[in-house]
């Protein structure tokens, strides 16, 4: 538990680390002296310290220059003169022979060299995001969102993007075994087949005492299976678990209509949205999360006059939704549900309103429901996912009495198949396991011994089941507990269906034969309705027959795949109307610390703990890596003495101190505590998924584990919790501070008021517009623009809306996927040696306890007037003739010159072999468009320079420009919210062209003169007038 | 004390400075030489295949279109390597029993490709694209060379950069009409050869290489010289 330096012997152990004092009393004070910098992304920056003047002005944060591995001084020289007396004859190489490997018979539609895409769909936890797999000799190498689909409309997730490295993954199970010995399929098969039908076998048996226990799935052919398996051992049960479920959504269904139904918003007709603790904007664990975050957000992106939709957000921990909000209200969890029931019986909801509300709260309750009931039919209240069922009644009681249902939400039945409350579900096994009524447990997916409720117990009731089968695509801490485990394939691998959050379903068709033979969940069952062997293919394709049986099958089948989702399937509308009026009594409110447990923004659950790109991804706003935090208030830091740094010289990445918090029945974890600006406070919010005893290189030693503490009675709200303060220190990898720029303004920012009387208010500083008189301008720069070869027929921009940016950091990972850029590990990440070529800046403005936040992707910018390229002493980085800055991987020696003159600092350096060259499995999931690099290369975004060439000369060979929106980046691609817009700016009818001559565009850093083709349009907030400042505090 | 050195040691440690020079630059010109020679370049040298695959016999002999086997020449990056299917297509018939043709055998019934040894291996940094080429009026001869003369497939060119550029520096010296792009008989236009060729819709008639190149440079829509010599077309 304690930080884990003292096994890296290069790592500056946390011990060594002197944390330095900086009081919140010299924030609040440098703020109310207007002195700090308007927006500021650390509390050290607030309060101007000097260990933040030195991360400043270094290109690296400190020890990254620094030569601290554990090779002396003479051993590195003698290696230099080495590598100097040979590095003249690199150039003389023989190339190493090469061979190629035809097809025997190549398949139809294979172009050797060009990539066929296919639509598939990625099941997550009871509902599916549609996709368009690419694939390079059917080697899936990078997903995207299906355009055609509505759950997607081309945008993709995180997680989406991300798991196609878990397809790759070398540390996947891999074998199958019995008892840890290995085994193959056959010798299962026939256990199986054994255990069925033998003499006093589970036919026998009427299937007494088997079990099944799975997550939710919205596979209609696993629920059709299910079905027939139940018919054929009518005592034999299924059980559900997820440890990030919908068990208070389910229970305030139930509590609102009687029974399980799904909401689907319509975020496009809602003028004011009010969300409750609902994380509907970054969250994948809000379904629908892609298609709303896109629906919210036309409504912000000033296209057509001046209107634009408000939201409304009082929340219990800090989110990207919360920081996107006009007004944000911090709430500690249990008082969300007090403000809502405020807000309900203000709005003519019902439901009986317990409780006081403080000043602040009141103003907030009172502003909101007077928008709200002036919005009629036009607004939408949003519950969240981990509040009480009484707030999910609550929210859906007050879109039903301002007549929103039908207009801005609708109600389905659940797309999870036979819906039912996990923590429920789990509980009733794990008494029957307890009670001997379990002989054979079957479990797919899932990591139970690891996640399941900790009261509950469930590695010693799992003891008392006589056969115990997993399915798993990891061996993991479950797995101890089995006797077989069966490798799951990957759903890139396998046939499967799903749907998506209207009910749309979608065929998921595999991209790839399984790399370790692995089945899937419909193999799985077949074996137990006597279709052992049958493929999953023809398992999903029964059912869709079973659904089609009229007319002409094949048709509706290929068009099905094709297309990736089956027409006309989004579940009906329901009829309903919420009722409030009987709610359970709100739980009361611990005088002690409240604690929310939350899924990580990047590992989820822990299913993606050994997921590299995801474990190095900022989280969106502590933006720490590798790592869980517990995140508190900066008030409570100080309060119970964490003081934020104790030495000047230091900064908060380093390490922090560790915090115990126990909970009344003494379980306890230990946990490196984070002082989020906009935090509650007296709560810890503490993210699950980390922490694992059993996962593979990339997830081990990471983290802690919130699982040991969360108990199935209260399942994401625990009240009346302790800290204990630990004089011991984890060693944390966080990127907030890294590539700072100053006390500058990056970010512009207005409200709609301000806007509508002064478009120009991005440019009000004449200091900070470019100080350039067109071509007269002296400089030492070529002048590319009066030149006869340059930027004559593209010119390659960016605009990126920092309006529509919601933080997700979708960008980032799909980046990463695209350009083969490596990861780097927790070590090099804290030296500042990160790779992601985007990164998202996140400013706060005011007061730490609720500030604004704003969020700023910054890519490389392809200055005109570029600072890398006249300072690169071999021709590395070059200007091209459409206006990149070209990056030449295989001339860059490593001077880093370039990296040290960018303004920006979107440059990133090798400065090992980052890069994999030898797992054979990582090699098939490349980008075999973009170069691998190596060791001492500058690398940096190039505007997916591939899909450039690629589309012009797709062009080229058809004698025609390259048509508007024809290339887009990959960052531009996922993204939800189309906050990336990417172009032609010669060609002025493009949509970046015109973003970029809009009133709102503005340039960073526009005073250095580098005329960046990458351009930001300035952010408009839209805050109720009635409130006064854009924050509450509470 | 006596001298230790005769007079003329003095010439010779003036003309050992010069030495030095020139033994430098001897050993810089050598490697330079050694750098640019079929060693390293493997010009000229014909590696050795599972199959003695004669382009003489196929092309020039049978008269067999290089699209043939090389199939997605046209339209993708890569010119493709022909599936064991498409030898059998016609050995399947002729030459059934060969010894010479044991391997293709062996590939077809077991499921094995063929291990071919690559001829022109460009590095891994650079992004050739045969496509854009032959859409241009790039004939197979300008990088590959007289094919359908090789028993044995050798690399003609070096591949090196310089070699790239000389042409993309001045594709005008290069270009040959679409039509001719296949054509391993084609002969740049003389004043006794003409070439004709179709320009803006009338045919017309070139005596000379770079008055056709620049007209097929303006034809076929080429981009600038800065275009196509700007690092991102080839490296990325």
């Amino acid at each position: 538990m304690s930080n884990n330096s003292d096994i890296k012997p290069n790592l500056i152990s946390a011990s060594e680390i002197k944390p330095a004092s900086m009081e919140l009393e010299t924030v609040r004070k440098k703020l109310a002296e207007a002195k700090g910098p308007k927006y500021w992304r650390t509390l050290e920056e607030l309060a101007d310290q000097e260990a933040f003047g030195e991360l400043l002005e270094r290109e690296f944060p400190r020890q990254a220059s620094e030569w601290v591995d554990p090779v002396s001084r003479r051993g590195f020289l003698k290696l230099a003169g080495a590598s100097m007396a040979l590095a003249g004859l690199a150039g003389c190489t023989r190339q190493p022979l090469e061979q190629i490997l035809p097809y025997v018979r190549q398949p139809e539609q294979l172009v050797p060299g060009k990539p066929i895409f296919y639509a598939t769909a990625m099941p997550f936890h009871g509902h599916a995001l549609p996709l368009l797999v690419e694939t390079h000799e059917f080697r899936p190498t990078k997903i995207e969102g299906n355009p055609l689909h509505t759950a997607s409309m081309g945008a993709t997730d995180l997680f989406a993007q991300a798991s196609i490295l878990n397809l790759y993954d070398p540390d996947r199970s891999t074998t199958l075994t019995y008892m840890g010995e290995l085994r193959s399929w056959g010798d299962f098969a026939m256990a199986v087949n054994s255990m069925i039908n033998d003499k006093d076998g589970l036919k026998a048996k009427q299937g007494a005492g088997l079990r099944f226990l799975t997550g939710a799935v919205s596979s209609p052919t696993f629920g059709w299976q299910m079905k027939a398996v139940q018919q054929a051992f009518p005592q034999s049960k299924w059980h559900r678990w997820d440890p990030v479920n919908r068990d208070n959504m389910r229970a305030g269904s139930k509590l609102a209509f009687g029974g399980y139904y799904d909401p689907v918003y319509k975020f496009e007709n809602a003028a004011v949205v009010v969300s409750l603790d609902a994380d509907f904007l970054s969250g994948a664990w809000f379904p629908g999360f892609v298609r709303y975050a896109r629906d919210f957000m036309r409504g912000r992106k000033l296209e057509n006059g001046d209107q634009m939709n408000r939201l409304y957000v009082a929340e219990s921990a800090p989110s990207t939704t919360g920081a996107k909000a006009d007004h944000r209200l911090v709430l500690r969890p249990s008082e969300v549900e007090t403000v809502a029931r405020v807000l309900a019986a203000k709005v003519g909801a019902g439901g009986a309103a317990v409780g006081s509300l403080s000043a602040d709260q009141q103003k907030f309750v009172d502003a909101v429901a007077a928008d709200l009931t002036e919005h009629k039919g036009k607004c939408l209240v949003v519950p969240g996912e981990f509040q009480s069922p009484a707030v999910y009644a609550l929210a859906q009681a007050m879109n039903g009495a301002l007549g929103n249902v039908g207009q801005t939400v609708t109600y389905i039945d659940p797309v999870e198949v036979d819906a039912v409350e996990h923590g429920q579900s789990i509980k009733e096994l794990i008494a029957d396991m307890n009670a001997g009524k379990v002989d054979t447990l079957v479990i797919i997916g899932g990591n139970p011994a690891y996640n399941a409720p900790v009261d509950l117990d469930f590695v010693s009731a799992v003891d008392k089941v006589k056969l115990r089968i997993q399915f798993s695509s990891y061996k993991n801490e479950t797995t101890d507990q089995m006797h077989w485990h069966v490798p799951e394939a990957h759903y890139l691998e396998a046939w499967s269906d799903a749907r998506s959050y209207d009910g749309t379903a979608s065929v998921i068709q595999p991209m790839i034969m399984p790399l370790y033979d692995g089945k899937n969940l419909h193999e799985v069952l077949a074996m137990f309705t006597d279709q052992p062997g049958t493929s999953s293919h023809d398992l999903v394709q029964t059912y869709w027959k079973s659904q089609h049986p009229t007319g002409d099958f094949e048709t509706f089948w290929r068009t099905s795949v094709h297309d990736g989702f089956v027409a006309n399937t989004a579940s009906p509308a329901k009829q309903l109307s919420a009722k409030a009026g009987s709610l359970p009594a709100p739980a009361a409110a611990g005088s002690e610390v409240e604690v929310s447990f939350r899924p990580d923004p990047t590992i989820y659950d822990g299913s993606f703990i050994n997921n590299a790109w995801l474990q190095e991804t900022p989280k969106p706003l502590s933006r720490n890596t590798w790592d869980n935090v517990a995140m508190i208030s900066p008030a409570m830091a100080k309060a119970w003495g964490l003081y934020l740094l104790e030495n000047e010289n230091d900064h908060q990445s380093d390490a922090q101190r560790i915090i115990e918090i126990v909970f009344p029945d003494g379980r306890k974890v230990e946990a490196p505590y984070w002082p989020q600006p906009g935090h509650p406070d007296n709560a810890v919010t503490l993210f699950l998924g980390y922490g694992q005893s059993k996962t593979g290189r990339v997830g081990t030693g990471t983290g802690y584990n919130a699982y040991k503490v969360r108990p199935s009675n209260t399942q994401y709200i625990a009240s009346s919790a302790k800290i204990n303060v630990t004089n011991r220190f984890w060693d944390i990898a966080v990127t907030q501070g890294h590539f700072s720029m100053d006390d500058r303004e990056p970010v512009k920012v207005a409200t709609l008021e301000e806007f509508i009387q002064n478009k120009n208010f991005a440019h009000e500083h004449p200091e900070e517009e470019p100080k350039d008189n067109g071509d007269k301008q002296e400089s030492l720069y070529p002048n590319y623009k009066t030149s006869e070869s340059f930027y004559q027929k593209y010119a390659w921009g960016m605009s990126i809306d920092l309006n529509s940016c919601v933080g997700c950091q979708a960008c980032a990972v799909a980046c990463q996927a695209e350009n083969n850029i490596s990861v780097v590990g927790k070590e090099q990440v804290q030296r500042g040696r990160e790779m992601q070529w985007i990164r998202i800046d996140s400013y706060y403005e005011g007061d730490p306890a609720n500030p604004s936040v704003y969020f700023q992707p910054v890519p490389c910018m392809q200055c005109e007037n570029a600072p890398c390229e006249p300072v690169c002493p071999v021709g590395a980085t070059t200007h091209s003739t459409e206006g990149l800055n070209d990056m030449v991987y295989n001339r860059c020696v490593g001077t880093r010159y370039c990296s040290n003159n960018c303004p920006y600092k979107v440059r990133r350096f090798n400065f090992f072999l980052f890069a994999d060259y030898d797992t054979p499995s990582l090699k098939l999931g490349r980008n075999p468009d973009v170069t691998v690099r190596s060791r001492g290369v500058m690398e940096k975004c190039t505007y997916c320079v591939q899909r450039i060439t690629q589309a012009r000369i797709a062009s080229e060979k058809e004698d025609r420009d390259v048509r508007d929106g024809e290339i887009k980046t990959a960052c531009e691609q996922v993204c939800p919210t189309g906050a990336i817009t990417f172009g032609d700016i010669n060609n002025k009818n493009s949509a970046v062209a015109k973003l970029k001559s809009g009133p709102r565009r503005y340039d960073l850093l526009a005073e250095l003169n580098t005329r960046p083709r990458t351009t930001y349009v300035a952010a408009v907030r839209n805050p109720n007038p009635k409130l006064a400042s854009g924050t509450e505090k509470t | 004390m006596a001298q230790i050195f005769h007079r003329s040691a003095n010439t010779l440690a003036r003309a050992s400075i010069l030495g030095v020079v020139l033994l430098l630059s001897a050993v810089g010109a050598a490697l330079m030489k050694f750098q640019r020679s079929p060693y390293v370049t493997a010009q000229h040298i014909a590696p050795e295949q599972p199959v003695p695959f004669s382009h003489q016999h196929h092309a020039a002999g049978l008269g067999l279109d290089c699209r043939y086997c090389h199939t997605s020449v046209e339209e993708s990056s890569f010119a493709g390597i022909p599936p064991t299917k498409t030898c059998m297509n016609c050995h399947a018939q002729i030459w059934t029993n060969a010894p010479m043709l044991a391997p293709v055998r062996y590939s077809f019934s077991s499921g094995q490709s063929l291990q071919w040894t690559r001829v022109h291996d460009l590095p891994d940094f650079v992004y050739f694209n045969h496509s854009i080429h032959i859409n241009k009026g790039v004939g197979c001869y300008s990088c590959h060379g007289q094919v359908d003369a090789m028993p044995l497939m050798y690399e003609e060119n070096t591949l090196q950069m310089e070699w790239c550029l000389n042409c993309h520096r001045e594709p005008e010296k290069f270009l040959r009409p679409k039509n001719e792009v296949f054509n391993m008989k084609y002969q740049q236009p003389t004043p006794e050869a003409p070439v004709a060729v179709m320009i803006g819709g009338k045919k017309e008639s070139f005596t000379d290489q770079l008055v056709l190149g620049t007209a097929l440079r303006k034809e076929y829509h080429l981009r600038t010289e800065q275009d196509i010599t700007s690092c991102s077309t080839c490296h990325r």
